[in-house]
């Protein structure tokens, strides 16, 4: 619909506008909160609201100290080195099995698809708490199941050591990898490798230069959201993790929880700029895959 | 008949196929595989681990073996208390439970299911020492050999035995006890005894023979030899034994039924013993009546006490507030998923990322600005006083009750139901609305009679989703919730981290996951789990 047709009755006329409003008020209600985080983060105070003086502009009622408390305080550092040291490893772990997998799994013929399919989607499904208990149990005593002998328990632990993070959160982020993947290879044209294997390439070959360049681009929003996910994670990591694994989200999480200090907006707004960066790639990266496949962008 | 269709290398046509269709289902398959077994391990396994402590209670066997059987006979429903076996077989488990120190464990498992349980146990094992203390003092002064703290290694167990325990560098496993076969034979109960204690002494990096002997263990001698056939024994042993028989022929030995009472009263009450003969099997049902207000009384199943009941409350809560949060994200989000249908691919897209900015942003980044928000000092409080709406002394209480989880849930899942509703309207020809009012319906039964039907599987779609998310969030309702607005995730997560009542934990989330499950099959039926779309 493209404006008001010229002999609209005034009850259309209401109604066209009365529901761009109701749009509006809902646009506000969806992004508000999140924008309002941002000035309130460069208080002078250790409010949570405005002060007259920042209504008024005035200077005097902004600072920068709360960002500063983040860039100096050894805790939010503590965090926020730990998510990146978890976060892309987790990412390139999921990545690089669920990319193989998904690959499978857009061939024709695969036997148990549907349910393969279902496996690897429930981390997603599963709500957080569960996975976390069921991994704080199992990754405290892990063992093999051994049929008609019983458990062989292995000799090690992985509750509260980087590694077990760095497990849990690869599982939760392949569903995102396999989803955004499984879409691109859709539309994935096979006569290419077949061509490709008509003129010599081997299969390493024809993966490398040919499949690979055409479906990256699902593969990089596949990573994104993993990296995302681990990013953004706080249960797991609350019940798998040890005070030497505290993330970002787990530092907010307690900081709101208990003592809540203002630097908590700061922090929150550093993690806006990165979401919208992370928001563009995605976006660019959806473009020049529908450019790739022969698709319009719309 | 007709002549096979042979492929270039001579074999039949038919064959050769096969084969190929075998080797591409082998290749798919090679290429999930890592994929497969990693989510085994790493999720699949810690699940199935879960459901399995919903109902694993090994606990009570393997701390009070002996207790177990002697109880098996007693007559749960009746009033007397168990006889005086089972005080014996008590005595000899809680010696070497407070060896072990598991006795600890076993009163706080014991104290979920009867309150009082867990602090009886810790005083019974401070006094568990006083039995055989008698026997042992006796035989002590009759013959300093029985001061000696590998006496009864040297009685019970093989010379291979000590001579290897000897050797023991104390890491690693201990060599296994072997008993002697003429002391088996006669002092069983003594070398059973025995046996356990070699083995969590050498569990702790111990050397059993240079440990304080127990008490019990004089205790159990006293009563075996008595009856003792001594035929098979060597001169020494039998020697020995006429000297023990002599020391204890005199004394009254101690009453191990007597001292319970004595420590605490509730042993002589059926209470107690009820509840330790009812979760004595290795499995139970127990966690899973509980998470449902039951108890396993002595005849079943019954209701808990009323102010006891909250899971059953806890649950229905949840699904009443998942079913709030899911309407209102139907409300809000299928006005702006038209719009975005319906607006110039341009605009839609400029509007899109206002849906999808809050469905990047980080969880408790939303989180904490609804905190913020919501406070009674916060903003909206703040824009209510300031537009006269509320007085001030009179601001609202939004945050701390489910008003508070509604709003910031609704908020944090409104994309999810937005994004699935907008790809069904796109595929929605605004034609047909047209030929509608063409044909003279008014707008609205051409929406509500050809437009709402065919948008229904995104409603369906986003519904689900949002559901299923929502019945299962843990954070959100843990900062903005209170005590009135939190779900069952936040009970499951009290007992794994502050009740440390694992096996309820996770009897309510294999509730949960069950519920789960239901709709992500819905889900997968309805939409099919390979059209999930995300942004």
């Amino acid at each position: 619909m493209s404006g008001l047709p010229t002999y609209a009755t005034p009850g259309q006329t209401v109604w066209y506008y009365g529901f761009r409003i109701i749009c509006g008020l809902i646009f506000f209600f969806l992004i508000a909160p999140i924008v309002v985080i941002i000035p309130l983060s460069f208080n002078a105070q250790d409010f949570f609201t405005f002060t007259p003086e920042m209504l008024a502009f005035d200077p005097e009622g902004y600072s920068t100290k709360h960002y500063e408390d983040f860039f100096t305080s050894s805790d939010w550092q503590l965090a926020l080195k730990n998510s990146l040291r978890i976060a892309p490893v987790a990412t390139i772990l999921s990545v690089s099995l669920g990319t193989l997998a998904a690959i499978g799994l857009s061939q024709s013929h695969v036997p148990f698809r549907r349910a393969i399919m279902a496996i690897l989607i429930s981390p997603m499904i599963v709500p957080l708490i569960i996975s976390a208990t069921g991994m704080y149990f199992f990754y405290s005593n892990p063992y093999i199941p051994i049929p008609f002998y019983g458990k062989l328990e292995l000799p090690f632990t992985l509750t509260g050591t980087y590694i077990g993070v760095v497990l849990a959160h690869a599982a939760l982020g392949i569903p995102f990898v396999i989803i955004t993947v499984t879409a691109t290879l859709v539309g994935f044209d096979k006569s290419l490798t077949r061509a490709a294997a008509n003129m010599g390439a081997g299969p390493v070959t024809t993966f490398f230069r040919v499949q690979m360049p055409l479906i990256l681009p699902g593969v990089v929003s596949g990573g994104l959201f993993a990296f995302i996910t681990s990013f953004d994670e706080v249960v797991v990591v609350l019940f798998v993790g040890s005070a030497g694994q505290k993330t970002l989200p787990w530092q907010m999480f307690t900081g709101l929880r208990e003592q809540i200090s203002p630097t908590i907006l700061a922090v929150a707004t550093i993690l806006i700029a990165i979401s919208i960066v992370l928001l563009f790639v995605v976006e660019l990266l959806r473009r020049r895959s529908e450019r790739l496949r022969g698709m319009s962008p719309s | 008949m007709a002549e096979q269709v042979l492929a270039a290398d001579g074999r039949p046509l038919k064959a050769s196929l096969n084969r190929a269709l075998r080797r591409q289902k082998m290749r798919a398959l090679m290429l999930i595989a890592p994929l497969l077994l990693f989510i085994l391990v790493s999720f699949v396994m810690p699940i199935a681990d879960m459901l399995f402590r919903s109902v694993e209670n090994q606990i009570v066997g393997e701390t009070l073996p002996r207790t177990v059987v002697e109880l098996a006979d007693w007559d749960a429903a009746g009033e007397a208390e168990p006889d005086a076996a089972v005080f014996e077989a008590l005595a000899r488990d809680l010696a070497i439970a407070v060896e072990e120190k598991s006795h600890t464990r076993l009163g706080s498992r014991l104290n979920y299911e009867l309150t009082g349980v867990s602090s009886l146990f810790r005083k019974t094992g401070r006094s568990v020492d006083e039995i055989g203390e008698t026997v042992q003092d006796a035989l002590e002064d009759a013959a300093p050999i029985w001061k000696e703290r590998s006496v009864f290694g040297g009685l019970l167990g093989t010379d291979d035995w000590t001579n290897a325990v000897d050797a023991w560098d104390e890491t690693g496993t201990g060599p296994a006890f072997e008993a002697r076969p003429e002391m088996q034979a006669v002092l069983p109960d003594t070398t059973s005894l025995y046996r356990s204690f070699t083995e969590i002494a050498m569990e702790a990096g111990d050397n059993p023979l240079t440990e304080k002997q127990l008490p019990i263990f004089f205790h159990v001698l006293a009563q075996e030899v008595t009856t003792a056939p001594t035929d098979g024994l060597s001169d020494a042993q039998a020697a020995l034994f006429a000297d023990v028989q002599t020391t204890v022929a005199g004394l009254t030995l101690d009453d191990p039924k007597a001292l319970f009472v004595d420590i605490d009263e509730d042993w002589g009450s059926t209470d107690v013993w009820r509840t330790i003969q009812t979760y004595s099997p290795a499995y139970t049902d127990g966690y899973f009546l509980n998470s449902v207000d039951r108890l396993k009384g002595a005849e079943g199943a019954e209701l808990r006490p009323e102010n006891e009941r909250i899971y059953i409350t806890l649950f229905i809560r949840t699904m009443i507030m998942s079913f709030t949060i899911t309407v209102s994200c139907i409300l809000l989000g299928y006005p702006i998923a038209w719009l975005l249908a319906n607006l110039p691919a341009r605009k839609a897209n400029l509007l899109m990322i206002l849906v999808l900015l809050p469905f990047w942003t980080s969880l408790l980044v939303r989180t904490s600005a609804w905190k913020v928000l919501l406070q009674q000092q916060g903003v909206i409080n703040d824009v209510l006083v300031w537009i006269g709406f509320v007085a001030d002394d009179s601001r609202l209480q939004l945050i701390n009750n489910q008003t508070g989880t509604i709003i910031a849930m609704t908020h944090i899942l409104l994309p999810f139901m937005i994004l699935p509703l907008y790809s069904v309207m796109q595929t929605i020809p605004p034609s047909y609305l047209r030929a509608a009012k063409s044909l003279g319906a008014t707008n609205w039964t051409a929406f509500w009679r050809v437009y709402f039907p065919q948008s229904i599987p995104g409603i369906g779609a986003g519904s689900i989703l949002v559901f299923i998310l929502s019945i299962g969030y843990y954070i959100t309702p843990e900062i903005v919730g209170g005590t009135k607005g939190v779900f069952i995730s936040n009970r499951i997560a009290y007992h794994i981290s502050s009740s440390l009542n694992w096996g309820l934990a996770a009897a309510l989330g294999a509730i949960l996951l069950a519920i789960v499950l239901i709709f992500y099959w819905a889900y997968d039926r309805i939409v099919g789990i390979d059209n999930v779309k995300l942004g």
